[in-house]
C-alpha cells in the first residue's frame, strides 16, 4: 500500500491546459499514473494529451470516476478551485499554487471541515507514490518504491533527503509535501497517521522549518501514536527571527519557532533528529537497520 | 508587508476606529502648525519608522510646549533610531507623526492574527496595555485571551462583547469596544491582513477608548487585489538588495557571514545556510532562485550576492526539479563571462538534466569547484575559504 495516492487512483488536473500542468500531467502519466481528463473552464469537449477536457469539476468526476485531483490554476483563483473539487466529492486535492491569499486559505479550511477529504498543499512539490501515482511537480526519476514514508513542507529539500536516501538504496513508500504556507490543508499529523496505519510504510522521515508549532505538535502525537521510529530534521538553524525565509510559513516570530527550539523537543518526545541536512539519509539508514 | 503607524491609523480610522488627532510631516515649521492646529497644550511626536520599540530609543516624545514640538522634531528627524528591532545601525527617521496628547486612564492590548493553531483570524486581547504581548503571554498566560473567528459566521457580537468583559471593561464600554474590534475585524478581513495591534488600547479621562499605537501588516499574496494598500508600501524601509531581488523574481535576504548562496527553494536554501554553519562557516544571505530559473535569473542572483561586500565565496546549489541544471550551468557561465567574478565559486548540481549541465561548466574552462553533495559542497567552502585566508 502507500498513502491516499495509489496504482488505482484516477486523476483530474484543474488548469490542464496550461503549459506546466500540461508538462507534468505529460510526465507523471510517463511515470504510471493514471490520468483521466482535465477540467479548463471554457474548453469543455475539447480533448488534451488524448484525454478528455471539461468546464467544471463536477463533470470531470461524472464522467471519468476521478478520485483525485491536482490543481495547477494560478494562485487567485486556487481557493475556488479547490473548493470546486471538494464540492464535487473528490477525495485527494493536492495544490501545487504557490502565493495564494492565506484568509482564502482560512475560508477553504472551514469549507474542508465537514467534507471528508485531504488538501495536499498549497505552495507545495506535490505528492507521489513511486511508480504508481505522482501528482505534482517534483522530478520522478529521483524516487523508487519502497518502504519509508517521507513528508516535508519544503519541496527542494525533500528531494535533497529523497536522493540521500537513493544513494543508500532506501525507496519510499509515499513521499508527501505539505507545503510551505501558514495555513494549509494538510498537517503532519495527518500525514503521521495515515503513514502509521499503512503496512506497507516501516518508518518516517519528517522534515520541517522555522516557524509555527507544526513539527513539535507532530512529534508529540507520534510519541503517543506511533510505533514506528520518526526521525526528524528542521531547517533554518541559521535563519534570522522576524524575516520571512522565502515561505510565507518560515518565519521566527517567538522562541518556540526557532529551529533549535523545535529540534530540542523533538529529541525529547523520541524523535530522531538529524541536525547536519546531509545526513538526513544516512541517520534514516542506522535508525532504521 | 507592513505600512507606517500614521498609515494604519488612517486607514482605521476610515473603518470607524477612534484615533487621536494628528497629522504627518517631513519638516519642523510643519511639525509646529500641526500642533497649532491640532490646539490644546500637550502633544506626542512620534518618529515614523517600520519597526517597533520606538519609545525606547527615543522616537517618542510628549511636548509640553510648541518650542519642545519643534525641539523633537529636529531631534528625530535624520536621526539614525535605534530599537530592540532595527539592530545597532539603526533605521533613518524621515518623517514624524504630531499628535494631540491624551489624558490615559488605563491601558489595554487588542491584536488580530492568523493563528496557526486554529487556523483561523484569531483574536488577542489583554487588560496589561503597553506592554510586549509575547512577555505578557510567557510570564502571565491568564492574562492574555484569545478568541478565533469562524470564517463562515465573521466575528459575532457576544465574541466582542466575551472579550470585553473578560479585560475587565464595564458598562457602556463593553459595547463601544464591541464596535471598534468589529471595525478592526472588517478591516483585517477587507485588507488581507495578516497581523493588527493596537497597544495601547487607551481608556481615556473623560470615558472614550481610543487606539494610541497601531500597526498593521499586510498578505503580500493578496496585494494584487489591494490597490489601495500597495501604494502605502515605503521602500525606504526595506533593504535595497531584497527590492532589487523581488524585482527579478529572488527572494533575497541579508545576512552577515561571508559566504555567499545561490540556492533553488527555500527549505533547501535554509538547509543549505544550516549546512554551511555546521561546518563553522557563516552564510552571508539567503537566497532562493525560485522554480524555472533562467541564464538571465542566475546571473541577477550573483549580481545582487555580489553587492554585499562581505562575500568572499559563492555556494551555487540546485536541486533541480521544475528546473533544469543545463539552464542554470549555462547562466552560472553566462555570469563568469558578464561579470567580473574574483570570488571562488563551489557549484553543487542535482536532479533534472543534472548529465547535462555539469559537462557545460567544465567545458567552460572557468575553475568551479564541483561538489558532490551537500556536505561535499560545505567541506569545499570551508577549506578553500582556509586556503585562501
Amino acid at each position: 500500500m502507500s498513502v491516499f495516492v495509489h496504482k488505482h487512483s484516477r486523476v483530474i488536473i484543474q488548469g490542464f491546459t496550461g503549459q506546466h500542468a500540461t508538462f507534468h500531467a505529460e510526465e507523471s502519466m510517463q511515470n504510471g499514473t493514471t490520468v483521466v481528463g482535465g477540467v479548463t473552464p471554457g474548453k469543455g469537449g475539447q480533448e488534451h494529451l488524448g484525454l478528455p477536457v471539461f468546464d467544471t469539476v463536477h463533470q470531470a468526476v461524472a464522467e471519468t470516476g476521478a478520485d483525485v485531483s491536482g490543481i495547477f490554476v494560478p494562485p487567485p483563483f486556487a481557493a475556488d478551485a479547490i473548493m470546486e473539487a471538494l464540492e464535487a466529492g473528490v477525495g485527494v486535492v493536492v495544490v501545487i499554487a504557490d502565493g495564494i491569499p492565506v484568509q482564502d486559505m482560512v475560508r477553504v479550511k472551514r469549507y474542508a471541515s465537514d467534507k471528508n477529504a485531504v488538501i495536499i498543499g498549497p505552495n507545495t512539490p506535490g505528492i507521489i507514490t513511486p511508480d504508481a501515482c505522482k501528482v505534482g511537480i517534483m522530478p520522478s526519476h529521483i524516487y523508487s518504491p519502497g518502504r519509508i514514508g517521507v513528508v516535508s513542507r519544503s519541496g527542494t529539500l525533500n528531494y535533497e533527503a529523497v536522493q540521500q536516501m537513493s544513494e543508500l538504496g532506501m525507496g519510499q513508500t509515499t513521499s508527501v509535501g505539505i507545503g510551505g504556507d501558514p495555513v494549509n490543508g494538510t498537517d503532519f499529523v495527518t500525514v503521521l497517521r495515515a503513514f502509521e496505519e499503512d503496512p506497507e510504510t516501516e518508518a518516517v522521515i519528517m522534515i520541517g522549518e522555522i516557524g509555527g508549532p507544526q513539527e513539535v505538535d507532530a512529534a508529540r502525537w507520534a510519541k503517543q501514536n506511533m510505533s514506528k521510529p520518526v526521525v526528524g530534521f528542521v531547517a533554518g538553524v541559521s535563519a534570522p527571527p522576524g524575516r520571512r525565509m522565502g515561505h510565507a510559513g518560515a518565519i521566527i516570530s517567538g522562541e518556540a519557532d526557532t529551529a533549535n527550539a523545535k529540534m530540542d523537543l523533538m529529541e525529547e518526545l523520541g524523535v530522531h533528529v538529524v541536525r547536519n541536512p546531509a545526513l538526513i539519509g544516512e541517520t534514516a539508514q542506522r535508525v532504521f537497520s | 508587508m507592513n505600512i507606517h503607524e500614521y498609515q494604519t491609523k488612517d486607514l482605521l480610522r476610515g473603518y470607524g476606529v477612534s484615533v487621536p488627532d494628528g497629522r504627518v510631516t517631513h519638516n519642523t515649521d510643519n511639525a509646529v502648525t500641526i500642533a497649532e492646529d491640532l490646539g490644546g497644550d500637550r502633544w506626542v511626536v512620534k518618529a515614523q519608522i517600520h519597526a517597533g520599540g520606538r519609545g525606547k530609543g527615543g522616537g517618542v516624545k510628549v511636548a509640553s510646549s510648541l518650542d519642545e514640538v519643534r525641539q523633537f522634531t529636529d531631534e528625530m528627524i535624520g536621526m539614525q533610531l535605534v530599537t530592540p528591532q532595527t539592530g545597532t545601525e539603526g533605521r533613518l527617521v524621515q518623517r514624524v507623526l504630531v499628535e494631540q496628547a491624551c489624558d490615559i486612564k488605563k491601558e489595554y492590548y487588542l491584536g488580530m492574527v492568523i493563528d496557526r493553531a486554529t487556523q483561523r483570524i484569531t483574536m488577542i486581547a489583554s487588560a496589561s496595555g503597553g506592554m510586549n504581548i509575547e512577555e505578557v503571554a510567557k510570564t502571565d498566560p491568564d492574562r492574555v485571551i484569545r478568541e478565533a473567528v469562524d470564517p463562515a459566521i465573521g466575528l459575532a457580537g457576544f465574541q466582542c462583547r466575551k472579550i470585553a468583559a473578560r479585560i475587565g471593561l464595564r458598562g457602556q464600554k463593553i459595547s463601544e469596544a464591541a464596535k471598534l474590534m468589529q471595525a478592526l475585524y472588517k478591516c483585517f478581513r477587507e485588507q488581507d491582513a495578516l497581523l493588527a495591534e493596537i497597544n495601547p488600547l487607551a481608556e481615556l479621562g473623560d470615558g472614550r477608548l481610543m487606539a494610541l499605537d497601531a500597526k498593521m501588516s499586510f498578505d503580500s499574496n493578496s496585494m494584487y487585489r489591494r490597490p489601495m494598500i500597495t501604494e502605502l508600501r515605503d521602500f525606504d524601509e526595506e533593504d535595497a538588495k531584497e527590492v532589487e531581488a523581488t524585482a527579478h523574481g529572488l527572494n533575497y535576504i541579508a545576512l552577515d557571514g561571508n559566504v555567499g548562496c545561490i540556492v533553488n527553494g527555500a527549505g533547501l536554501a535554509m538547509a543549505t545556510m544550516d549546512s554551511i554553519s555546521f561546518h563553522g562557516g557563516k552564510p552571508a544571505n539567503f537566497l532562493d532562485v525560485g522554480g524555472g530559473a533562467s541564464p538571465e535569473k542566475v546571473g541577477n542572483a550573483f549580481r545582487i550576492v555580489l553587492q554585499d561586500p562581505n562575500v568572499k565565496i559563492i555556494l551555487v546549489n540546485i536541486f533541480a526539479g521544475i528546473n533544469r541544471c543545463d539552464w542554470i550551468a549555462e547562466g552560472l557561465v553566462q555570469a563568469m563571462r558578464d561579470q567580473d567574478i574574483s570570488v571562488p565559486i563551489v557549484v553543487r548540481l542535482a536532479g533534472t538534466n543534472v548529465e547535462k549541465g555539469a559537462p557545460i561548466l567544465e567545458a567552460s574552462g572557468f575553475p568551479f569547484i564541483m561538489a558532490d553533495n551537500l556536505d561535499d559542497a560545505s567541506t569545499r567552502v570551508m577549506a578553500t575559504l582556509e586556503a585562501a585566508a
